[in-house]
């Protein structure tokens, strides 16, 4: 079911974890869905300078999850909130069909934590 | 790579068990060698006749009922959906309600949702929080046009056996029909039909130990049943299509070996299952278990295991090479997780963290040792990466 690229990112996931201080927070999904996950950025010079994430999920929530912060660490905000679902099980080599709203769900995480850091600064502006 | 070095630990005899040795034996004869249609008149075509013949007199000594009230099928889902349509379909003139239980299993559920398609009404009496029927309910939800009481013996996923006896007494007493699914019981704990009070049952063989793609069906005579295969006169014109000869003389083999085995099976997989339960509980935070304290299926264990998800835990099981189930909505593939569980009342962010066990015959003390050694670490290490709980 799932490809060996999906297997490797569910036994050893990238990026776990939260940060103490994080520059934005976004938190997507709920407990009832069974997918919930949390996505921290630090942010540095527009750029991700760093990136946790924390997933209560099947194996293609914490996989998706794991690859999609691999793939956003130090990108610009921009290139980062247009990763796609597609972009996701793309560089996963593919999810069932019925799994594609995982990787959905970490595109969104992300985007979340985009908008999270730019309310932020909007706030301190 | 490791899995593969690693021993199997099979965890998931509910779902499907692994033939036993005799059972194979048996069932070559028939594949190769005596290969005969048993509906033909010459002598290769007798002996696979007598075959079948045995193995309906093993599965009636199970029963307890008489061989001429056993008939084969492909399997535990065509006995209910013969069961439920069958009934429904020859009484339909005398009523269209059927009751059932919402712990089911989709075999009976969805022939009742097809049934309720073409005109049919279905009660569906609810459980306890340990997935328990009360024979009360099943009494007060009778109706005056209610055709057939379908009530299953034991619950797949959470092990509660249901009070079959004292349902059955209630049909008896409403002179209603009464058929129950015992796929998950026959082989594994007393299933006599006098003492469940049953005028139908379903049984499986691959659950105890036989081939896959045959069962039975129980039905008491007298029972007016409408036929759901329809073409040769085989099975008393009941159930048509050439015997599954190999198929059945397994299920055969399989049902000799439960009336031999099946007590001690029960009191050794008690044991196992017990130390099982109890080591994830006191090792493992946060874990609550499922089902029936007493009246339960020996064997089965089933927890649900807070803040991280069900398929997550199976994969970090297989990765170990043991082979477990879980009620989540990953592994049920739909939206919803178990409708066992949400019909027991639990909240469906408690049921994705769902893990059955269900054990068999040839699990050992060492292999519940390697589990109690294996998941915990498992668990902590998904918790560790949710962002639901909280130590």
């Amino acid at each position: 079911m799932y490809s060996e690229r999906v297997m490797e990112h569910f036994r050893n996931p990238r990026n776990v974890g939260t940060f103490e201080d994080p520059d934005g927070v976004g938190e997507v999904g709920n407990p009832q869905c069974g997918d919930v996950m949390k996505i921290g950025i630090k942010v540095q010079d527009d750029r991700i300078a760093d990136i946790r994430f924390q997933t209560l999920g099947c194996a293609a929530a914490i996989a998706t999850s794991s690859m999609i912060t691999d793939m956003a660490r130090g990108m610009t905000l921009d290139e980062a909130s247009r990763i796609s679902r597609n972009d996701v099980a793309d560089a996963l080599n593919g999810l069932p069909a019925n799994k594609m709203h995982c990787s959905n769900l970490a595109a969104d995480a992300l985007r979340a934590a985009i908008e999270d850091f730019k309310a932020r600064q909007a706030k301190k502006a | 790579m490791s899995a593969m070095r690693t021993q199997l630990i099979y965890l998931d005899h509910a779902a499907t068990t692994p033939m036993d040795a005799h059972v194979h034996r048996e069932m070559g004869q028939f594949c190769c060698l005596f290969f005969g249609n048993p509906a033909t008149l010459y002598s290769l075509g007798r002996r696979s006749h007598e075959a079948v013949e045995t193995a309906r007199s093993r599965v009636a000594e199970l029963l307890g009922c008489s061989p001429d009230e056993v008939y084969f099928t492909c399997g535990g889902t065509e006995s209910d959906n013969w069961a439920v349509q069958g009934v429904a379909f020859s009484h339909m003139k005398k009523g269209k309600h059927i009751l059932t239980s919402a712990i089911e299993h989709h075999a009976v559920l969805d022939t009742c949702k097809f049934l309720e398609t073409i005109g049919f009404e279905v009660t569906y009496v609810p459980v306890d929080r340990h997935a328990m029927i009360d024979p009360d309910d099943v009494r007060k939800a009778l109706r005056k046009d209610t055709i057939l009481i379908s009530i299953m013996h034991a619950n797949n996923e959470v092990g509660t056996i249901e009070p079959v006896a004292e349902i059955g007494a209630v049909a008896r007493e409403a002179g209603v029909l009464f058929h129950t699914d015992a796929v998950q019981t026959v082989g594994k704990i007393a299933t006599k039909v006098d003492e469940l009070g049953v005028d139908m049952l379903s049984l499986s063989a691959h659950k105890f130990y036989g081939p896959k793609g045959v069962g039975a069906m129980y039905i008491r005579k007298g029972t007016r049943i409408q036929r759901f295969m329809h073409g040769g006169g085989q099975e008393h014109n009941k159930r048509a299509g050439t015997h599954n000869v190999s198929g059945i003389a397994g299920l055969g083999a399989a049902a000799d070996l439960a009336l031999k085995y099946r007590d001690e099976d029960a009191e050794r997989l008690r044991k196992l299952a017990k130390k099982l339960n109890d080591g994830l509980v006191e090792t493992i935070p946060n874990v609550r278990s499922n089902g029936h304290p007493t009246k339960r299926l020996p064997g089965l264990v089933h927890v649900c295991v807070e803040g991280i998800e069900g398929e997550a835990m199976l994969l970090c099981l297989d990765a170990e090479n043991i082979c477990v189930s879980s009620g989540s909505a990953c592994t049920t593939g739909a939206l919803d997780p178990s409708h066992v569980l949400l019909a027991m009342g639990m909240p469906a962010e408690v049921a994705h963290g769902s893990v059955r066990f269900s054990l068999g015959r040839h699990n050992t003390e060492e292999q519940i040792d390697r589990v109690l050694e294996v998941f915990p670490p498992i668990v902590e290490k998904l918790r560790a990466m949710s962002p639901v709980y909280k130590k």
